[in-house]
Order: structure tokens, then sequence, then C-alpha cells
């Protein structure tokens, strides 16, 4: 069954289609990734996809309601959430407290003006628990600012995997991370498979071929294939468009 | 009726002639530099004191309107090497405090060499007289002169603006701050040149009124907000705004005030239509800056918000 | 979060020192120095309610001595149809500045950096007019009051020390409201919101409502200085809302480090200090004010804001 249906999505910057027509669909449950050279849309599709950015026209269907027009944060609530290609956390806050407030975010009103957030133990304790599962429940209490690289992109992912979303889009979540902070992502994505949904959008294309159940090719605002990853890898004109020479040595 | 309508017509072209002067130079610094400048209002206060000085140096209006020019441009030139351009980077907050500390020191430093007495100019008598309208109804020459001045400097910037090669930096500027210095442009005199002819289009404003009102140290402060108004409702950056807000704010703001309470009376008692007429009518242009800003945030002309 | 407990301490002493303050008054024997201190509370719950909206919210609103008008003038309008209480006139104060805020608030809100500024200005140099315009109520000149307001009936205010202690009681109240409000989970989404807007609507918050929030919030706490203000001049004026005093309330906050609820208290002694120090020195203080402030701003680190910048 599809939780996102995408039809003729489109998306101008003057003359410059980034969005051109774009169908998609995602599956609930896959692993749904994105590929495509830079330049092809990707990050921009992410961001039509989650409210930040407008659309010229076309339909977002998420679990059957039509999402356009819909600001982000509704989107949100309604179960899509999205992580950034370049880090965006609460620099100031804590760890702890940038995934706690997007726990707060899905429990409860916040316009409560007199208990101290930092006692609400429930709050807490679900936000330590997401930590725990990107691995970095033991920096909880250190300034977000001040954590490594890798560890920010941790916490990115942790960030929009506390809103609980049943769809998570992921915006090159292996950016800029070492081999070793890449595979420990890799294992936290394969361990969210079926619970979440997931469209990733990943340059790392050995990550891609291990993780993704279905593989969508954006090139210049449109898909031009989709499929399983040997179907993708074998597909003659995304090896033209471009693949080439990285599936090549990849494979 | 008419009468009345046009004379107030024309003294709203002319205000709004005036607020353009001084919105101009300011839209420029915020929309290229993203800079807060509360000390312009206080820029037109010494144009118009150093016109009198001037004027009364020289013995002539007119000699002292010029040597006013170059003065005010380089009063720009210093405060923008000694103070402005250590703040291009810093938060807005920086910018507001310097700036507004600015507007202290020059304020207090104006009653400290003026005094705080009200001044004035002697008008040149060839300016001085009125001119025929319609039938019996005549007009100052200084306060058309003054509208034809003003727009003068606009069509003057006009083709500066978009026929000269500093006039497209400044365009491309205003909409792209980083593309400007992409190209190799030096951004820093770029600033420089903007900010000096800034203060010297706002002295020029000075200058030009102080025949016409009293010159006295608080002349600078409600200008500066309503050119604030001026260029939120043209939107930050464009001159074509600033000139559209300006006229719009000139002519709202003086017909609100002879004309509102006489559109009140038409359904009100009248007393209560002069009491809500006065009430009213100072308000109006912020009402106005509140409208458009619904449903324009980035007003009139502007490209962001 | 380390800081709380110091916090506690911190100003556990500062309104003791406050407490204390009238009895010096008398050991000195000089009257004064209650006047000054009482201005000094008044205009700290100004800078307190602007702090939180300037170094919570992140939102530098240059309009805020309108709501010391707007509370001002509650009490000059209240005491006229003879309603002398002060509850009442708090309450009206609140009322006003909380529909002055909304209205004005929802607009500039929709604006973001230079343009909330200069909106936030324009606004109140609009509320500013309209006082000017009310000429029931001296129009530019002001109105002198026939009297403070009363409590329980009783005219208890106009003993000056009297006054001063129910000045001290609200700013502590006021404080610990703010506090609270910093703290809790409306307190995270403000903050959240000024270290990362975007983040905060990714997560499922939608800002606005909450800014706007913590706007009306600060608009009605700085209705109360003026009812103050009013009280300790027995003078009520356009004046109050000045452009130049919404600067000095932005002074007041960043000379106490802006985010520091405590910070604004201190920041506000300190530059009314420095204010009446200088005024001893020349009549001109406002140009060495000027200078102090242009040479902090362009001579500190990052800074005068990152200067003294402060931890939450």
């Amino acid at each position: 069954m599809s939780l996102l249906e995408v039809r003729n999505l489109r998306k101008s910057y003057g003359a410059l289609k980034v969005t051109d027509d774009l169908d998609l669909t995602v599956d609930e449950g896959e692993l749904h990734a994105i590929i495509g050279p830079n330049g092809a849309g990707k990050t921009t599709l992410i961001s039509q996809l989650a409210g930040q950015a407008g659309s010229d026209g076309g339909s977002v269907r998420f679990a059957g309601t039509e999402m356009m027009g819909m600001p982000m944060h509704r989107r949100v609530r309604a179960g899509m959430s999205r992580s950034f290609q370049i880090t965006s956390i609460l620099p100031g806050f804590s760890v702890l407290e940038n995934v706690a407030a997007a726990v707060q975010a899905r429990s409860g009103s916040s316009f409560r003006f007199f208990a101290p957030v930092s006692k609400e133990q429930a709050l807490n304790d679900a936000a330590l628990a997401v930590l725990a599962r990107v691995g970095i429940a033991d920096r909880a209490f250190f300034r977000a600012g001040s954590l490594s690289h890798g560890e920010k992109r941790q916490l990115e992912l942790a960030i929009a995997l506390a809103t609980r979303p049943r769809l998570l889009l992921l915006d090159e979540p292996l950016a800029g991370t070492s081999g070793q902070e890449a595979d420990r992502l890799v294992e936290v994505m394969r361990g969210l498979k079926r619970d979440v949904t997931l469209v990733l959008i990943e340059h790392d294309m050995d990550a891609v071929f291990a993780l993704a159940d279905r593989i969508s090719v954006l090139v210049y605002g449109r898909i031009i294939a989709t499929g399983r990853p040997e179907q993708i890898r074998d597909d003659a004109r995304v090896r033209t468009a471009y693949l080439g020479e990285e599936a090549g040595e990849g494979s | 009726m008419t009468s009345l309508f046009l004379i107030q017509f024309l003294n709203g072209v002319q205000f709004g002639i005036l607020l353009f002067l001084i919105a101009a130079g300011l839209t420029l610094v915020f929309g290229i530099m993203d800079f807060v400048n509360l000390a312009h209002g206080v820029i037109y206060m010494v144009g118009a004191y150093l016109a009198v000085t001037f004027s009364q140096l020289t013995g002539s209006y007119g000699l002292g309107l010029l040597l006013t020019l170059p003065a005010t441009l380089l009063v720009g030139l210093v405060l923008e090497l000694l103070v402005f351009r250590k703040l291009y980077d810093r938060p807005h907050l920086d910018q507001v405090l310097a700036t507004f500390g600015l507007v202290m020191i020059i304020s207090e430093g104006v009653e400290v060499i003026w005094g705080s007495a009200p001044l004035s100019v002697r008008m040149p008598e060839l300016l001085s007289g009125s001119v025929p309208l319609i039938g019996p109804l005549r007009y100052p020459v200084f306060r058309l002169v003054v509208i034809g001045a003003g727009l003068a400097t606009a069509v003057a910037l006009w083709l500066i603006i978009t026929r000269t090669r500093i006039g497209m930096r400044l365009r491309a500027g205003a909409t792209n701050r980083a593309m400007v210095s992409a190209l190799g442009v030096d951004i820093r005199s770029l600033f420089t040149i903007i900010f000096a002819f800034g203060a010297m289009l706002a002295g020029f404003a000075g200058a030009m009124v102080a025949p016409i009102l009293t010159v006295d140290p608080g002349m600078g402060e409600s200008v500066l907000i309503l050119a604030f108004v001026v260029i939120v409702i043209g939107g930050i950056g464009s001159v074509k705004g600033a000139f559209a807000g300006a006229l719009l704010v000139g002519l709202v703001d003086t017909m609100g005030r002879s004309f509102g309470p006489i559109i009140l009376r038409s359904f009100l008692d009248p007393s209560a239509a002069g009491q809500t007429g006065r009430v009213l009518a100072p308000m109006l242009v912020y009402i106005l800056m509140a409208v458009i800003l619904s449903v324009r945030p980035a007003g009139l002309f502007g490209a962001r918000s | 979060m380390r800081l709380i407990p110091n916090r506690a301490w911190a100003a556990t002493l500062l309104f003791t020192a406050f407490a204390l303050l009238p009895l010096i008054a008398v050991w000195l024997d000089d009257i004064y120095l209650i006047v000054i201190a009482t201005r000094i509370l008044a205009y700290a719950i100004a800078a307190l309610a602007l702090d939180l909206i300037l170094g919570y919210g992140g939102m530098v609103s240059f309009g805020h001595a309108a709501y010391l008008g707007i509370g001002a003038y509650s009490v000059a309008i209240l005491s006229r149809a003879g309603i002398t209480d002060l509850g009442l006139h708090l309450l009206a104060a609140i009322c006003a500045a909380a529909v002055f805020a909304l209205v004005t608030g929802a607009i500039s809100l929709r604006t973001r950096g230079i343009y909330f500024i200069m909106i936030t200005l324009a606004f109140a140099q609009m509320a500013y007019f309209f006082f000017v315009s009310l000429s029931a109520y001296g129009g530019d000149d002001g109105v002198t009051l026939a009297a403070r307001s009363t409590v329980f009936g009783q005219p208890l205010l106009e003993s000056d020390t009297a006054l001063y202690y129910t000045g001290l009681a609200l700013l502590v109240g006021l404080y610990l409201l703010a506090v609270a409000i910093t703290r809790s989970r409306f307190g995270r989404v403000l903050t959240g919101t000024r270290e990362n807007p975007v983040r905060m609507q990714a997560i499922g918050f939608s800002p606005f409502r909450y800014q706007l929030t913590a706007f009306v919030i600060s608009g009605c706490m700085a209705s109360v200085a003026g009812v103050m203000l009013a009280n300790q001049t027995s003078f009520v004026s356009p004046a109050f809302m000045d452009w130049h005093r919404s600067g000095e309330l932005v002074v007041m906050v960043v000379f106490g480090g802006i985010g520091n609820l405590l910070g604004a208290i201190a920041g506000a002694t300190i530059a009314l200090l420095l204010e009446e120090w200088l005024a001893i020195l020349t009549e001109h203080w406002q140009i060495l004010f000027g200078l102090i402030l242009v040479l902090v701003v362009l001579y500190s680190r990052d800074g005068l804001t990152g200067f003294f910048r402060r931890r939450l």
C-alpha cells in the first residue's frame, strides 16, 4: 500500500524548472532512496514534500490526505518529518533538550507557562530512548553546539525520529561523516526499516544499494527510473544519465 | 473645497518629496548592507542647521544650501569611517545600539552648538512670492521649488540607478549581496559611497526645508520614523518603493489631517468628528502601513521580507 | 543550567539589597534616593519584560516604551473617571497592553530582522501620537495626577516608601513569573525558536503563535512598569513613550546581559545610575552616555551582545 503519492509536482525558479511534473510513489514500510547528480533537485524535492518550500502545482498525498498548502509544522504533526543535509539543531540547547523539544511537540500543549519542562520525566525518558537508539545517549547533557560533526549528524537523525514519524525524509544523513560514523548511521537506518517508511537522499552509493528497497533516479527535476537496486544498476538510461563511473566503481 | 484640496494635495506632495529624499539613502543602506541606521534623521537635522549657519555666513540661502551638500557628505563619510564600517557584520541589535548612541551624541551636540531655541533662515527674495494656480488661488513659489528640486533629484537617482555602472551594482546589491562581492566589486567603497551619498540627500532635504520649517533639535526624530514607515511600505532596498511610499505617506498624512474631520462630519456630529479626526489623523500613516503589511509583508516593491 | 543555584542566590542578594535600601535612605536622610530607586524599580520591570522577548525570543522590539505609556495613561484615565484602585489600574493597563500587543505583534511578527525593528518603532510612535492628540488629557503637555492610586480605598501609596515596596513586590513577582515562563514548556519553544526557527517548524511547532503570545505577555508586564512610573511622578505625558525611551530600554537589557532576567534588572539599575551620575557632571550628559554606548558596542569583542551574552 502506498503511503506517499506525489503527482505532477512542479516548482520553478524563474525559467529553471527544478521540479518538473514529478511523480513518485512510496510504499508503507519501504526504504525508498532517491539518487541523482548534483543539481538534480533532490533537496528541493525534500523541502517541497516537507512543506518547507512552496510548490507551483501538483499533488502530495500522504496516508490518503492531501498535503499541498499545508505548512511544514502541520505535516510534521500528520506524521511526516525531515532531516536536513546541513545540520539544523538548537546549538545552545543540551543534546537531550534538542530531542525532548521534538518529543514535546507531539505530546500535549506547549502553552504551559509555569511547570519547569526539564522536570518532565516523560519527555526526558522518551528523548533518552531515541538518543540511545542513534547511539549518542552518553552525550545527552552536552551542549549540542559542542558536538563533533558526526555526533551532530546522529543528533539530527535523533531529532527527526523523536517526532515519531510514519514517513521520514532523510536529506543526506551521511553528509560529511567519516567511515566509522557513517557505518554507525547506516546501522541505525537499517534498524529503522519496517518501523518507519524512509525516503533517503544519499550520495554514498554503497549505503544506498545496501539499504534501499527501491531506488528512484532524479535527473533535472524528473524521475527517470524507479526500481529495485539491481534493476537500477542495470538500467541503461540510468547509466547514461547519471550512474556511469560511480556505479561501475561500486559494483 | 476643490481649491483647499489642490493646496493640500500640493502640500502632501511636497512633504512626500521631502520624505523621499530622506528615505532614498536609508532604504539603500538597509537593503544593500542589511544595516539599521537610526542616525539618519539627525543628519537631516544637521543639514538644516548647517544651512542656517552657512546662509548667515555667506548672506545667501542659495550659497548656504550649496555648502551644506559637501558638508553633510563629509559628515556621512566620517560617520561611515569611524562607526558604521565596524558594524556591518554585527547583529542588528549592535547596529541599533551604536546608532542610537550616535543619535544621543549628535542631538545633544547640536543643542550645545546651536542652542535649543528654534532657528530660521530667510527665504531668498526671488522665491518668497506666490504664483496663481486657478482663479484667486495662489501657492508659494518656494514650495513649488522644493517639489521641483525633489522630483529632479528623483529623476537623477533613477538615471544613476538604471543607466550607470554603479547603479547596476546597487541594484544587484539590493537583491543579492553575495553576488555583488562575488563579482569582485569593492564592496567596502561601494558602501562608503552609498552612506555618504545618503547622508548628503538627507542633508539636502534638511537644507531645503530650513526656510519653511522651524529648525529645532527635535526635527529629525519624527521624520526618521516616518521615513521608516515609507521604507516598510515601499519595500526595503527599493528606491522606486521609497518614492511611491513617500508620496503615499506624504499625501495620506497631509490630506488626512485636513480632510479627515470633514469626511467624518458626514456621518458624525461636528464635535465628535473634530475630536475623532484629530485623534485618527496622525495615526493614519501607521494604519496604512499596517494594512499594506498585512497584504504584502515585503512592502509594495520589496523582493524579500 | 548549572547557573541556576547561583542565579537564585544572586536574585536573593539583589532583592534583599533593594529591600534594605529605604533603611539606608532614612539613615542618610536622603529621600531623593527612594525616588530614584522607585524609578529604577519601574524601569527594571520594563527591562525584564523586554528581555523576555529580546533575550529569550530573539525579537528586537524597539517600541516597548509604548507599554509604559499605556500603563501610565491607564492610571490617568481611570483616576479622572473616579476609579483610583491600584488593582483596577493594573488590570486596565494589562488589558489595554494586551490588545495593543496582540494587534501590533500580529502584524510585526509577519516580518523579520530590520523590518521588525522598524515596525515596532513605528507602532510605538503611533501610540505616541494617539496620546498627543488626546486633548482632554493635556495632549503634548500631559496631565498631572490628583493623587496616587489607592489600595483598599486607602491612600496608602502617598508614602514614598510604601510606593517603593509596592514596586519591589511587583518586580519580584514578575521576576519569578518570568523565570517560570522561561523554564516552562512554552519557554523552551520560545528559546528554541530564537535559536533556530526552521528546526522548530521541522519538529512540529508553528513559531508565530508562541512568539505572539510572548510578545503579548511582555507588553502586559511592561504596562505594569507604566502604572508604577505614573504613580512615582504623579504626572503622565506622551513623553513616556518617546522612542528614545524605547531605545533606553533596549540599552538596559543589553547592559545587563541579554537573555538573563536578573541582568535586565541590573542593567536598568546601571543605566539609570549612570544617567544620574553623568547628569551631575554635565547638563549635556546625553553626549557622554551616547559616547559610552558607541564605544562599548564598537570595542567589545563580538559587540555588546556577544560581550554580555550569558549562558542560559
